[in-house]
């Protein structure tokens, strides 16, 4: 179900890619990849929280949980694309170059990007929650039974 | 009357020094960095966090590094920090059945779908010292074994399929925050649960010991310990649909309690619940056990008067940094209260001798 959601929208996703990146990742795929365009601050990179909420037994009635560290900021490129960024933890430089990203997604070198900065993004990702569940994985138990010799 | 005291300027800014110089402790030993109290010190990292009320473990490093490792003046230095940040929302309630499961395990369930992960545990070892980590040593690599992608459902699911417990049934309301409401009561379960996931840890376990031990006794189990990552995602006004912004460490404990039925409730299994920032299992299972003792009056049961009932009691004393900031308050000059103190008790004296005299005239 969220995965189709999100296909329907292809920019909640890269989004949240940006966001999870770890940290310098982004800018230094971002200037392997291309010269980074000039664009003017609609907010400049600006440190801020996120108040994170849970629900009481998983799935009842919200309660608030904490903040977390957030960093957003909005550009726009000399050719007129908005680009968003909001990014856990305190990471102004980051935020930027999520933005760009964010912007030059809308422009006509999407595809040069996508290849060259998302797609890596993604299977990095990947990689990390793979390599984590296999530990994990080698950590579950197997039950067996022993056999009673009452008969 | 209030008279000020002046003349404590240079021996404060002297004292700041030396602590700075504590602080660094034997400069032949190498400095600790940010990255190895981030990495090597994770748990106390968890818990400066969970009780700082703010998940950023870069910033719970530094704050371990400044105060010389002492969680409270920590948690302290970050609660103090979070005021400085302006607010940008609210998440959407955070889903921790997509959780990415580092540790499950169940004390209710052998053989549930999605099996019993140990994760990287404490449990079983032996509780000896290990010298092996005094010398610089290698670690070998984790053991990995090729995952069946399965979900990893939540245990109360199955005893809910049957009736069997009672359910948390989805609701929308927004919860109160007591970060800009003072608390008061009586609270209500959303209210509780804020101030128990970022309670102090110890007071917390003790008020969850003492349910054990039969001050309001609950018989709870552990339904489910799950800890891992999940994702956090946040409505941007500006574009006008919701976004992942982060990924944070929670460990969730759901406890199942006997419970006999009430006049309003039919016997059925009731819940605990905790949920805490990080690795902090002993906290959040702590927190359940709390978080089901104050569930007595919704449950329609009969209040046993243990302290873990009394919210007002549990609530208002399990704050680390109110509780230290009126404790320690206590040490700072209190000389002219201490004078009018003392006059008294000068008179009073003067008093009882004049009178004792005046008796053994008689």
């Amino acid at each position: 179900m969220k995965d189709t959601f999100e296909e329907e929208n292809p920019r909640k996703r890269w989004m949240g890619l940006l966001a999870k990146a770890p940290a310098g990742r982004v800018s230094a795929l971002l200037d392997a990849c291309i010269a980074r365009p000039s664009f003017e601050w609609l907010r400049a990179p600006e440190i801020g929280s996120t108040m994170v909420q849970a629900r009481a037994g998983g799935t009842g009635a919200p309660f608030n949980l904490g903040e977390m560290s957030v960093t957003r900021c909005a550009l726009t490129l000399e050719s007129g694309e908005v680009g968003h960024a909001y990014i856990q933890g305190r990471r102004k430089a980051d935020a930027e170059a999520a933005a760009l990203v964010d912007a030059l997604m809308q422009t006509d070198a999407a595809e040069q990007v996508r290849t060259a900065i998302l797609e890596p993004l993604a299977a990095e990702a990947a990689a990390r929650r793979a390599a984590r569940s296999s530990k994990a994985a080698a950590t579950k138990v197997d039950f067996f039974t022993l056999v009673r010799g009452e008969d | 009357m209030y008279v000020a005291v002046k003349g404590g300027e240079r021996a404060i800014e002297n004292a700041h020094a030396w602590l700075a110089e504590e602080r660094r402790g034997d400069t032949k030993v190498a400095e600790l960095t940010i990255e190895q109290i981030r990495e090597q010190l994770s748990l106390s990292v968890h818990r400066v966090m969970a009780e700082g009320s703010l998940y950023d473990p870069d910033l719970a490093a530094l704050a371990i590094k400044q105060s010389r490792g002492d969680l409270i003046e920590a948690i302290f230095l970050i609660r103090a920090y979070r005021t400085t940040l302006p607010r940008f929302g609210s998440s959407k309630p955070i889903d921790t059945g997509v959780m990415d499961c580092d540790r499950r395990i169940s004390a209710t369930f052998k053989d549930l779908p999605g099996g019993q992960i140990l994760g990287p545990t404490f449990d079983y070892t032996h509780r000896l010292l290990d010298f092996k980590l005094a010398a610089d040593g290698e670690v070998a690599e984790a053991p990995s074994r090729d995952v069946e992608p399965a979900d990893v459902p939540h245990v109360t699911e199955f005893l809910n399929q049957e009736g069997l417990i009672e359910e948390a049934p989805h609701d929308d309301t927004m919860p109160p925050d007591l970060t800009r409401e003072p608390l008061e009561m009586p609270a209500d379960r959303a209210l509780r649960l804020q101030a128990l996931t970022r309670s102090d840890e110890g007071f917390t376990l003790g008020m969850a010991y003492s349910t054990q031990r039969g001050y309001g006794r609950n018989h709870a189990f552990v339904g489910e310990l799950r800890i891992g990552s999940v994702p956090v995602e946040m409505e941007i006004l500006e574009l006008g649909f919701s976004i992942e912004i982060g990924e944070i460490t929670l460990t969730e404990c759901e406890t199942v309690n006997q419970f006999t039925g009430s006049k309003t409730e039919p016997p059925q299994f009731t819940r605990g619940y905790g949920l805490v920032f990080g690795q902090t299992e002993r906290k959040a299972i702590s927190m359940a056990l709390v978080d089901r003792a104050l569930r007595w009056e919704e449950l329609g049961e009969d209040s046993a008067g243990a302290p873990a009932q009394d919210a007002e009691f549990v609530l208002y004393h399990a704050d680390n940094i109110q509780a230290t900031g009126f404790l320690e308050h206590i040490k700072l000059p209190h000389y002219v209260d201490f004078q009018s103190e003392l006059e008294l008790v000068r008179k009073l004296r003067r008093e009882a001798g004049a009178h004792q005299v005046q008796e053994a005239a008689e």
